[in-house]
């Protein structure tokens, strides 16, 4: 008799909670349903205000008094500069950093004390690090407001989020493969060069691309740091002073002329456009390297 | 036995994994050109001991070592001594097979690469996968990646990367528990033949391998919070017939571990 009724409230309690996971799975739904719908109408929004605006004139030309000449072409050339700055310092930086701390520091209190550091440098608000790299990079090694300073200071920005994603992925790399290494004669050295990196550049490549792919969207360090909102020349050099589109957006929407606000939502969808480009090479290498293996 | 043919000899060995003794003094002599095993239960220190035959511990933070471990005499734990060398000829099998992620052939290549071998690669490779018994299943497919080869493969590669640097010694940490029977008897004859040029020391804890491939036998064991005491040491024959401690006695008949 107790089974029985104990088998009768199971009955009823396994109603209720398949209640419960379809209520659940149903807010799950919902959550991403507005997510994606915020994204399609930001998206909608920017391809109808701007898409009459993208064509070859606007990417070549550069920015002017009147709406429809205005032109992208410095920005363009000089986020790609400056992230191609910002990709190579931190990318070298940001790697070495991590394999010190995974494969040569050791595990003692200096180490966790530089990791959580490494975590909280990573929320500090960018335009902390606009100030840091006016005054290190434009003043103190007076690279002034140039190409260098804007790169090297995206760098310093990303650096940490780079850092710990390299860690992540070297970490990933079995020990059994280092152990390995050794046990034929190999120097650690040779072990993190010739079995570590390789195994772990994928994951690797995928941090850098993704953490630059953010730097190319900021703006507020860049203009702390000095680069111009009105530039009509293409940088030359890594010298040269330069603006990138992220302020060249910002600087269209603060015009009061509806033709500046058309030209804005065209530099986005550049922007949008160069960010998809990398976004998609992370995902193409990341898959050639792991066929490699 | 006479000090000329043993390869590698302990004197009260001890291992310490921060204050924890893991091994304690240890006094053994592995013979030249045979094969020695260690057994004994779970946690009884037996892979820490042959770890510290090619100085692997020390890849553990915080382990240290009293007494001393000779190589043909020579102490391994001098300070003139480089662990890189001692590895370059006492080599190891682990107890999974870690091949490298690239080709069967870098695989091999690997060890004589870094080490600066100069001379006929191709050859080398080939005889190394022969004298692993590797060869004939892999000499069409060289350059394929070596994980795509079974878990037996796998570690029948894993002995000839090591064979292919020319070691002394070969040191084998439970080469065959992640193994099927099949495989198992694969690797064991690839060991007997062995034997006959280099000195191997393997650590298992399947008795039956242990009496069917070792010559020499050294039974380890807990006792008293006191890990990694050798309970007994002699010809395999002799140890899983007849030996002499009731404990070796009780272990390999089943009694505990």
């Amino acid at each position: 008799m107790i089974r029985s009724t104990q088998r009768a409230d199971f009955q009823a309690r396994l109603a209720r909670r398949k209640r419960q996971s379809t209520i659940f799975a149903g807010l799950c739904m919902a959550a991403i349903a507005i997510a994606l719908l915020m994204l399609v109408v930001l998206l909608t929004y920017i391809v109808v205000q701007g898409y009459s605006r993208v064509d070859w004139q606007f990417l070549s030309s550069f920015p002017s008094r009147f709406p429809e000449r205005a032109g992208i072409q410095a920005a363009v050339i000089g986020s790609i500069y400056v992230i191609a700055v910002a990709g190579v310092a931190s990318f070298v930086l940001g790697v070495g950093a991590a394999i010190y701390l995974e494969e040569y520091a050791s595990r003692q209190k200096f180490t966790k004390i530089i990791q959580v550091n490494i975590a909280n440098l990573a929320g500090v608000p960018s335009i902390v690090y606009g100030i840091l790299g006016l005054e290190i990079f434009v003043r103190t090694l007076a690279l002034g407001k140039s190409v260098l300073a804007g790169g090297f200071t995206l760098a310093l920005l990303v650096l940490p989020v780079i850092i710990i994603a390299s860690q992540e992925a070297i970490r990933a790399v079995p020990p059994s493969i280092r152990e390995g290494g050794y046990a034929l004669g190999a120097s650690r050295w040779q072990t993190v060069w010739h079995l570590v990196l390789p195994q772990a550049f994928p994951g690797i490549l995928t941090g850098v691309i993704l953490a630059v792919s953010r730097a190319m969207g900021e703006t507020a360090p860049l203009i702390v740091m000095g680069a111009l909102t009105f530039v009509p020349f293409a940088p030359d050099g890594p010298m040269s002073r330069f603006t990138v589109l992220p302020i060249q957006i910002f600087n269209w929407t603060s015009r009061p002329q509806a033709g500046f606000h058309e030209a804005a939502a065209a530099g986005i969808m550049v922007l949008l456009v160069l960010l998809f480009i990398m976004n998609a090479a992370a995902v193409f290498l990341r898959f050639k390297f792991r066929d490699r293996m | 036995m006479q000090i000329a043919e043993n390869i590698l000899q302990t004197e009260d060995l001890s291992v310490f994994y921060g204050n924890k003794q893991v091994v304690t003094d240890v006094t053994l002599d592995v013979p030249r050109n045979h094969i020695t095993a260690i057994i004994g239960p779970s946690g009884c220190g037996k892979s820490t001991l042959l770890r510290c035959f090619n100085r692997m511990n020390e890849l553990i933070p915080d382990a240290s070592i009293t007494g001393k471990v000779l190589f043909e005499g020579q102490d391994l734990y001098a300070e003139t001594v480089d662990p890189a060398e001692i590895r370059y000829q006492i080599g190891m099998v682990f107890q999974r097979p870690n091949p490298f992620p690239k080709s069967i052939y870098d695989n091999v290549a690997f060890g004589p690469r870094i080490n600066g071998f100069r001379g006929n690669m191709d050859e080398l490779v080939e005889t190394s996968l022969k004298r692993a018994a590797l060869w004939e299943e892999v000499k069409d497919r060289l350059h394929a990646s070596a994980l795509g080869l079974s878990g037996g493969q796998q570690q029948r590669l894993c002995i000839a990367r090591t064979l292919a640097v020319e070691p002394q010694v070969i040191l084998m940490d439970e080469p065959c528990s992640a193994l099927d029977p099949i495989a198992t008897l694969a690797i064991e004859e690839v060991m007997r033949e062995l034997a006959e040029e280099y000195s191997i020391v393997i650590v298992t804890h399947n008795m039956q391998q242990a009496a069917r491939v070792s010559h020499y036998t050294a039974f380890l064991m807990v006792e008293d919070q006191r890990i990694g005491i050798l309970v007994e040491y002699g010809e395999s024959r002799q140890i899983f017939t007849n030996p002499t401690d009731e404990r070796t006695e009780a272990y390999i008949t089943g009694r505990f571990g």
